[in-house]
């Protein structure tokens, strides 16, 4: 199996600035891949295919496969979590945490990212073409949920022929997923690493997701989600995109990027942007819509909402006598995601005896800081990743 | 390491914890205590901790530890899910004693508790004749930046645990070097109980 797939080497890729002065991240260049697999068994019952996933790996594969670590990205995330591709200066969006010494240590561990399904950018979504109709999705594609994600994820993994994962690590939709796989497949992993998560949407996150659902339902190029011919509701998308980062950041954030800073305009229009904060969510939200489809965004945002990692039971019952050792990792500016959900997760943890550790990150960056914050984080990650992969042996390595 | 190296207070915590148990380390700091406990007794341990910092520490040694206070942090365990539940210096600064201790006994078969002599003869010398708060190696804070919010003594804890029908199995009193069984509320600097309900 392995074979057939092309490992990327990283351990002779160039440093971090390439011959033409750019960047290429710790890991270099890498190339994304796809794995397509007929049919998947979604949770509505419906067999759905074919899907493809898109996929990046760093760092090798162990001769007894016992190194690898999936990481599972947010909303707007991709496969492309480290380096850059070929040619370009795109780094990936976990670049700081992935690679030689890194959180993710790509000379010890195999990591694998891979886009969700239901995604655009390579993996089957809404804006793939339908066989049946040799046109794209759009609506006719199904509501999936975290756990179909996850169900393909686990395709993914069994095709890169790895029983059982060294961990499997997120934020935000991210630590979604990571629940998922805790609770549907504890018996694939060694350890779990659910970052700003919870367990499931509080109706203020579902509120905020709707309206972003509602901008871009109320676009009027969005047409019952057939846009692909024509203009895309890029202003609906970019309005949703604006209210989430908005979410994203902190009131403290927020004051220290932008203040009350006026941009310098000419004449101004009545309601240009003229506060830096206002710029800044235009740029973002415009930005968005080149890379995002809407039609994605509203079957993410909603497999996000209806998800409930303990399925209407009690969390603690569904991790009750499960092996794998979970760190949760909280911020504390973070009202989208706030500690007290993951402290539910922990309290589920302690009750059912999992083996836990939970930090809460003093970060000022709000919900963004899963991105930002690389030093706490890191150190989290690999003392924890150190501790599971050699399966707590004490030495003096731990003296320190 | 050698028992030589292992801070007074934490060898008789060890003596007093049996092989291959399972325990909780209430205000667990740097996690030293808990550390040694997996090295010595081969324990299975778990550190709640309030300090951010302090939790690093933890991680880097490979522990697991909970990032919160001891005042919530106890309620969310089921009962006897513990060995030993243990409350190295961290007693005296908890908000509401009472309540954690209870607690402790309830979700630990046995509770382990170490906490600085407010009536040491030093302690009692300063008060008596300059008239001040006591500051010494065992309370090093003065008044006005000391985290400890209660100040007890050894006689002032046998009292509560006589009160609250708790029974002392065993008490161990140490000064900074070496133990103290003779009058130990008036010369030991640190009491050590393994109490049971």
């Amino acid at each position: 199996m392995i074979k057939e797939k092309k490992i990327i080497q990283n351990d002779s890729a160039p440093g971090p600035i390439g011959k033409a002065g750019t960047r290429l991240g710790a890991v270099g260049i890498v190339k994304t891949q796809v794995f397509t697999f007929e049919s998947l068994k979604l949770e509505s019952g419906e067999k759905f295919g074919p899907v493809t996933l898109a996929y990046e790996t760093y760092g090798c594969l162990n001769k007894d496969k016992s190194n690898a670590v999936l990481i599972v990205h947010a909303l707007s995330g991709d496969a492309h979590a480290a380096g850059v591709h070929e040619g370009q200066d795109n780094l990936g969006w976990w670049d700081a945490f992935i690679g030689p010494q890194k959180a993710f240590d790509t000379d010890k561990y195999f990591v694998i990212c891979s886009n969700i399904l239901g995604g655009c950018k390579g993996s089957t979504g809404p804006v793939s073409i339908n066989p049946k109709t040799a046109k794209p999705y759009a609506l006719d594609f199904p509501l999936i949920t975290i756990n179909d994600m996850v169900n393909a994820q686990r395709r993914l993994v069994d095709h890169l022929g790895i029983e059982k994962l060294l961990s499997v690590v997120g934020g935000s939709m991210g630590g979604q997923q990571v629940l998922s796989w805790l609770v549907n497949y504890p018996q694939n992993l060694c350890s779990a690493v659910p970052i700003a998560t919870t367990i499931k949407h509080s109706p203020q996150q579902i509120a905020f997701n709707e309206v972003g659902r509602q901008a871009i339902m109320a676009d009027a190029h969005w047409k019952s989600g057939n846009y692909y011919e024509g203009s895309t509701p890029s202003k609906g998308l970019a309005v949703a995109r604006m209210i989430g980062h908005i979410t994203y950041m902190s009131d403290k954030s927020m004051a220290e990027k932008f203040g009350r800073t006026k941009k310098v305009l000419g004449e101004p229009f009545k309601f240009t942007a003229d506060f830096e904060v206002e710029g800044y969510l235009r740029y973002r939200g415009d930005n968005f819509v080149k890379r995002f489809d809407a039609n994605s965004y509203l079957y993410i945002t909603k497999a996000m909402d209806n998800f409930d990692a303990s399925g209407g039971r009690s969390f603690e019952e569904v991790l009750q006598g499960t092996k794998v050792k979970v760190l949760v990792i909280s911020f504390k500016s973070d009202w989208l995601y706030p500690a007290y959900q993951s402290k539910e997760i922990v309290k589920a943890c302690k009750l059912a005896g999992v083996e836990t550790t939970y930090c809460e990150i003093a970060s000022t960056y709000g919900h963004d800081a899963f991105l930002l914050e690389v030093e706490e984080e890191t150190h989290l990650i690999k003392h924890f990743l150190k501790k599971v992969f050699y399966a707590y042996e004490v030495t003096g390595d731990y003296g320190a | 390491m050698a028992r030589k190296d292992i801070q007074l207070d934490h060898a008789v915590i060890l003596d007093l914890i049996k092989p291959q148990t399972t325990i909780l380390d209430l205000g667990c700091g740097n996690g030293d205590l808990l550390y040694l406990l997996i090295k010595e007794k081969n324990a299975r341990v778990q550190g709640i901790e309030i300090d951010e910092q302090a939790i690093y520490r933890c991680v880097a040694k490979g522990l697991n530890v909970f990032h919160g206070d001891v005042d919530s942090g106890l309620a969310e365990f089921n009962d006897k899910s513990f060995d030993y539940v243990v409350l190295n210096q961290s007693l005296q600064q908890i908000l509401h004693v009472d309540k954690v201790l209870i607690d402790a006994l309830r979700v630990g078969k046995k509770v382990i508790v170490g906490f600085p002599n407010f009536a040491h003869y030093i302690s009692r010398l300063q008060m008596f004749f300059q008239g001040r708060s006591p500051v010494t190696s065992a309370l090093p804070y003065q008044w006005y930046e000391t985290p400890n919010l209660h100040f007890l003594s050894i006689s002032d804890f046998k009292n509560y645990c006589r009160l609250k029908e708790i029974n002392i199995e065993r008490s161990v009193c140490i000064g900074q070097a070496r133990k103290i069984p003779f009058l130990p509320n008036l010369f030991a600097q640190t009491g050590i109980f393994l109490i049971s309900k």
